[in-house]
């Protein structure tokens, strides 16, 4: 355990000292910022005391932004030849792919923290739904789990980062919004199955405030799936140079 | 911890980097791994290091298996991999601090040792800068700290001295020397007079093969051969004299250096020595000896000899 929190650590440092951090969490608050209180369909407009317009904009722009940081994770490691620095000290392969993502799932909270701010705000305005926003957030989190996890499988797989970031896009558009569209073009069973992949499914139940076991069954075994096949990738020692 | 390499083959796609190696190092010893480039060196180094696994045969450090207790091995082997691979971003103490504590060492130890790790490899005067901005020779001594800072029992440096000045090479060969007496220390390279420097013991591996094992001795030994002189006589017609020497019982062959300087190569026959049969040869026809050198064969040349093929 110690180990993955070195590795996360330094991979977290790392992301701040080249700046990614930065113009991360900037553009991020600047966009939900912006699209929460300024424009659009923004909270003055809505004249509710609700986040759903934020959580929409972080339910897309962290779909976007996850791929370009998991994007050389592992690659670029292998690049570098650190992994096999890393690796022939005693770190454990899956202790390195538990670090690695470890260290984006930590940013992107980091990223997400100073939005309480909002809710915050929200609170003292008027009458807020507590439960739907503490749910909203862990609906991000949860989805950022899932696509850190494919990031860091589509990294294993491309030692391009351009490649493998857009591959983790086009994956991720799947669940994002491709098998909602299909659920809504098919009946029956096929429809219910479609229905059941779509991340968005199950990430608006979550922020509507229900929190069903299989929401969250769904969100852990995408992720499970995508890391031990990381895992095993790594362990073969099977990566393009 | 003896090192025991059992086997050992590990294939490239069809390509057999290492075929069948075995051998052992007892603890203590400073093994010189030598071979062309693309010999099996780095593989080997690899396998033993815990960084890929072989497709046949076992590496045993200290009676563990590579393939079952990888995280014991892995705790007492410094390796430095080819190409000192680092992390450019990190400063130098950040980086040792990061592997201390990757290795275990207890949170009230790392300091001391880092600063031991930043004397021992002389980076005193750079210690705050960023590995990026270290020329190749600190690089290289990072690196060497890096395989250093937990005390491990074994040393396993891939080509230690690659882009080093020859100041530099002096330093990090007497660096090994003193660490090697106290650890099992592995080191590759494709410099002879490197190993011969600084390791007890040379191992020549060519196309996956070992293709010999023992001290520099030995390897003179093994390919030393016939004896060689070159040899110039004066006071006399050169074609008479190189006559005269190739009437000689013990000699092989003559071949001219300079007909000017009247100067030849003489090989004698097996196990057998010229000097006092030229000798007489000079005093009976009123010749004088102007230069006699025996010729050593280079230790590069038996190298070239044995990899060659």
């Amino acid at each position: 355990m110690k180990q993955i929190l070195h590795i996360a650590y330094r991979e977290l440092n790392s992301f701040f000292d080249s700046l990614t951090a930065y113009v991360l969490i900037v553009i991020f608050l600047g966009f939900s910022g912006f699209f929460t209180w300024i424009y659009g369909a923004d909270v003055f407009f809505l004249g509710q005391a609700s986040l759903d317009t934020f959580f929409t904009v972080a339910y897309w722009s962290l779909f976007i932004f996850i791929p370009a940081l998991t994007m050389r994770s592992i690659a670029g490691e292998l690049k570098a030849g650190t992994l096999e620095l890393l690796l022939t000290k005693p770190v454990s392969d899956w202790q390195l792919i538990l670090g690695k993502f470890l260290s984006t799932f930590f940013l992107i909270g980091i990223a997400l923290t100073p939005t309480l701010f909002y809710y915050f705000t929200l609170w003292a305005i008027g009458p807020v739904d507590h439960s739907a926003i503490v749910l909203g957030y862990l609906g991000l989190l949860l989805m950022s789990m899932v696509y850190i996890s494919i990031g860091l499988l589509t990294s294993c797989l491309f030692s391009n980062p351009i490649v493998a970031s857009l591959t983790a896009l086009s994956i991720g558009i799947f669940f994002h919004i491709i098998f909602d569209v299909l659920a809504a073009n098919f009946v029956g069973f096929t429809g219910s199955v479609f229905n059941s992949l779509s991340l968005s499914t199950h990430f608006e139940s979550i922020t509507r405030g229900v929190v069903d076991t299989k929401d969250l069954i769904y969100f852990f075994s995408i992720s499970f799936f995508c890391l031990y096949s990381s895992k095993m990738i790594l362990s073969n020692r099977n990566l393009q140079v | 911890m003896d090192i025991v390499v059992e086997h050992l083959t590990k294939r490239y796609g069809p390509q057999k980097a290492v075929d069948n190696v075995s051998f052992r190092v007892k603890a203590g010893e400073v093994l010189g791994f030598l071979g062309p480039n693309g010999a099996g060196k780095t593989t080997t180094m690899k396998a033993i290091s815990c960084y890929i696994n072989p497709d046949e045969g076992d590496v045993k450090v200290g009676g563990y298996s590579i393939k079952e207790h990888p995280e014991i091995i892995k705790k007492n082997i410094g390796y430095l991999p080819e190409n000192n691979p680092l992390y450019q971003d990190m400063n130098i103490i950040d980086f040792l601090e990061f592997i201390a504590k990757i290795h275990g060492i207890p949170k009230y130890l790392i300091p001391e040792r880092i600063l031991d790790m930043v004397r021992i490899c002389g980076l005193e005067g750079e210690k705050h800068k960023l590995i990026s901005e270290l020329s190749k020779g600190y690089q290289q001594r990072v690196g060497l700290a890096q395989a250093l800072i937990h005390d491990p029992e074994i040393l396993i440096l891939d080509e230690p001295t690659t882009g080093l000045d020859p100041n530099q090479i002096v330093e990090i060969r007497e660096l090994i020397k003193r660490i090697g007496k106290e650890k099992t220390v592995i080191l590759s390279s494709h410099i002879l007079a490197e190993v011969e420097a600084t390791c007890d013991r040379i191992l020549i591996i060519n196309n996956g093969r070992i293709v010999v094992d023992g001290t520099a001795e030995d390897l003179r030994k093994q390919a030393a051969g016939n004896e060689i002189l070159k040899l110039g006589i004066q006071g006399g017609d050169v074609n008479d004299i190189f006559e005269n020497l190739l009437d000689l019982e013990t000699v092989d062959s003559v071949d001219f250096i300079d007909i000017d300087k009247q100067l030849f190569e003489i090989q004698s026959l097996k196990e057998e020595t010229s000097v006092k049969a030229i000798f007489d040869l000079c005093v009976q026809n009123n010749y004088y000896i102007s230069e006699l050198t025996p010729t050593e064969k280079k230790l590069e040349d038996i190298f070239r000899q044995l990899t060659l093929h």
